[in-house]
């Protein structure tokens, strides 16, 4: 249903909303600063010049050079480039290891490269959704190419042992891509202690605009361009600059610099305090994802004898955005991929709901939730056949 | 989601909900590992083999699933309420859709099974009444609902 109101927004591992400190930076870039960054006059230098702060910016945030910093549209086309852009570029390995709860932009692109040849493997994850390690040892050898496992998941928000696994990667000369798209501006990410070699990172999950996005790309790992043109990324990436979006992100990443440890510790006392609230007032709720191991401002559980929609309908109605694992949100009719791949049984996945906190979310916005949630769930279970049974 | 405003309506306070002290016959659809279940509880009147003179006098659903799973079961149990059984055996999972001015694509098929799970309990009716020749006959819910 269309609602005019505004809603109090706790879906943001869906995408954020943009920060006004963001919008104020790029808005110039629209109109009074129109160059195009491949003109030689002034505009075009300015623009130019923009683009290259933003770089910096961006290294800035993952402590690398600025030209391993290649700007995309966003995380699903870093993720597409990292993948393909590998594998094109060499034909001596033909195998892609990722892991079982991957994000689409990386899944089904593995997927599409065995319609090239390429083996892939998937590793499986335990109940609270970090890989197995010892699969990971076993499966990447000497025919790997690349590596492709996720930061942090944006379902649970479990993160994972990037250090071990490139390390694992590595020791067989494999190639580690991370999709960092749910840690970006979120916890500290230095390229180099966690030794991955390319890094997708989406600008409107951390308060950027939409539509832009990069990958960090290791100096000396070679992968091909997929859009091929004029000279735009060091000929890795054609078609004229996003500039008002490039400025954005490199805002958002400058921003995200300065206030991530204090954010992150705001967010996971609300975070904490929503939990224990619906744990303390409904009963048979079960946490998903690490209890520690976690992106600080999600929260992803499951409520038993009830499916997920239609709590989110409920909530929807009551100006709460969030999110579910059910079926019925996915478009599609599984259950979300990640929580089977925990072990969760597929009723209490379908009855999964996550909240995941932002920025612009207050105390007053967990009480919101606090107040309706357990009504809301009562209510559906009385009309549910599997309770009470 | 865009559900129309019959479904949200249904969705919001569903008709004919919970259970039916000693039921005429008990009717399920759908399970939980596809995110959608109902089962019905029926009363017949009179109790009569001959289906064109046995009426559902009373019904009741309960469902796990979502909005237009809620909606559909809501709906259907309207849609059954005093007609005869062989009014319902004829009826179908798109006039339940239709009844609700529709039903996004996806949710026709998974979630619109409120038509299947009232045969089903017409079906154990019968049987109930010593007439497996005629539940036999009836369609009911599909074994894969998929």
């Amino acid at each position: 249903m269309a609602r005019e109101e505004k809603c109090i927004y706790l879906d943001n591992n869906a995408t954020t909303p943009i920060d006004p400190r963001v919008l104020d930076a790029m808005l110039p870039y629209f109109h009074t600063m129109p160059g195009n960054p491949s003109s030689i006059h002034a505009a075009g230098l300015k623009a130019r010049q923009a683009v290259e702060s933003a770089r910096e910016r961006v290294s800035t945030l993952l402590d690398c050079r600025s030209d391993e910093i290649y700007f995309t549209s966003g995380g699903t086309e870093s993720d597409n480039i990292a993948i393909k852009g590998t594998c094109f570029a060499q034909e001596e390995r033909k195998k892609i290891i990722t892991s079982s709860i991957e994000h689409h932009a990386v899944l089904t692109v593995c997927e599409y490269m065995q319609k090239f040849g390429y083996e892939l493997v998937k590793v499986p994850v335990d109940r609270h959704g970090i890989v197995d390690l010892d699969f990971l040892n076993r499966a990447v050898d000497e025919r790997t190419l690349l590596v492709s496992i996720m930061h942090a998941n944006n379902e649970t928000g479990t993160i994972e042992p990037i250090q071990k696994i490139s390390k694992i990667t590595h020791r067989h000369g494999a190639i580690f891509h991370t999709d960092a798209v749910q840690t970006v501006g979120k916890i500290p990410i230095d390229t180099d202690t966690l030794m991955v070699d390319m890094l997708s990172l989406s600008g409107h999950k951390f308060y950027g605009p939409k539509g832009v996005g990069a990958l960090y790309v290791r100096r000396g790992i070679r992968f091909d361009p997929l859009a091929h043109g004029g000279h735009h990324e060091r000929s890795k990436r054609a078609g004229t600059e996003n500039v008002p979006g490039i400025i954005g992100l490199g805002e958002a990443c400058s921003i995200a610099l300065n206030e991530m440890t204090a954010e992150e510790l705001r967010l996971k006392i609300l975070r904490d305090r929503l939990w224990q609230s619906i744990s303390e007032k409904i009963p048979k709720v079960s946490l998903n994802g690490h209890p520690t191991e976690r992106l600080s401002g999600t929260l992803n559980f499951s409520v038993e004898y009830v499916e997920g929609e239609s709590m989110l309908l409920k909530l929807d109605l009551e100006g709460i955005c969030a999110s579910s694992g059910s079926a019925c949100t996915s478009g599609s009719l599984e259950a979300s991929h990640v929580l089977v791949a925990m072990g969760i049984p597929h009723a209490l996945a379908h009855g999964s709901l996550r909240f995941s906190l932002g920025r612009f979310n207050t105390e007053k916005d967990i009480d919101a939730v606090i107040d309706v949630l357990p009504g809301i769930v009562e209510k559906l279970r009385e009309i549910s056949p599997l309770y009470g049974r | 989601m865009q559900y129309s405003r019959k479904v949200m309506d249904h969705f919001m306070n569903p008709r004919n909900v919970g259970e039916i002290e000693n039921p005429d016959g008990i009717g399920t659809c759908g399970n939980p590992v596809c995110g959608d279940l109902m089962t019905f509880h029926i009363k017949v009147e009179p109790q009569s083999d001959d289906l064109n003179a046995a009426r559902i006098s009373q019904i009741r659903f309960k469902t796990f699933g979502c909005g237009a799973a809620i909606a559909v079961a809501s709906m259907a149990s309207e849609m059954a309420q005093g007609k005869t059984l062989s009014e319902v055996i004829q009826m179908s999972r798109d006039d339940v859709a239709k009844s609700l001015d529709g039903l996004p694509p996806i949710k026709m098929h998974c979630s619109n099974i409120g038509v299947q799970a009232i045969q089903e309990a017409i079906k154990d009716y019968l049987k109930r009444i010593g007439r497996q020749d005629l539940a036999g006959q009836v369609k009911g819910c599909p074994k894969e609902p998929h």
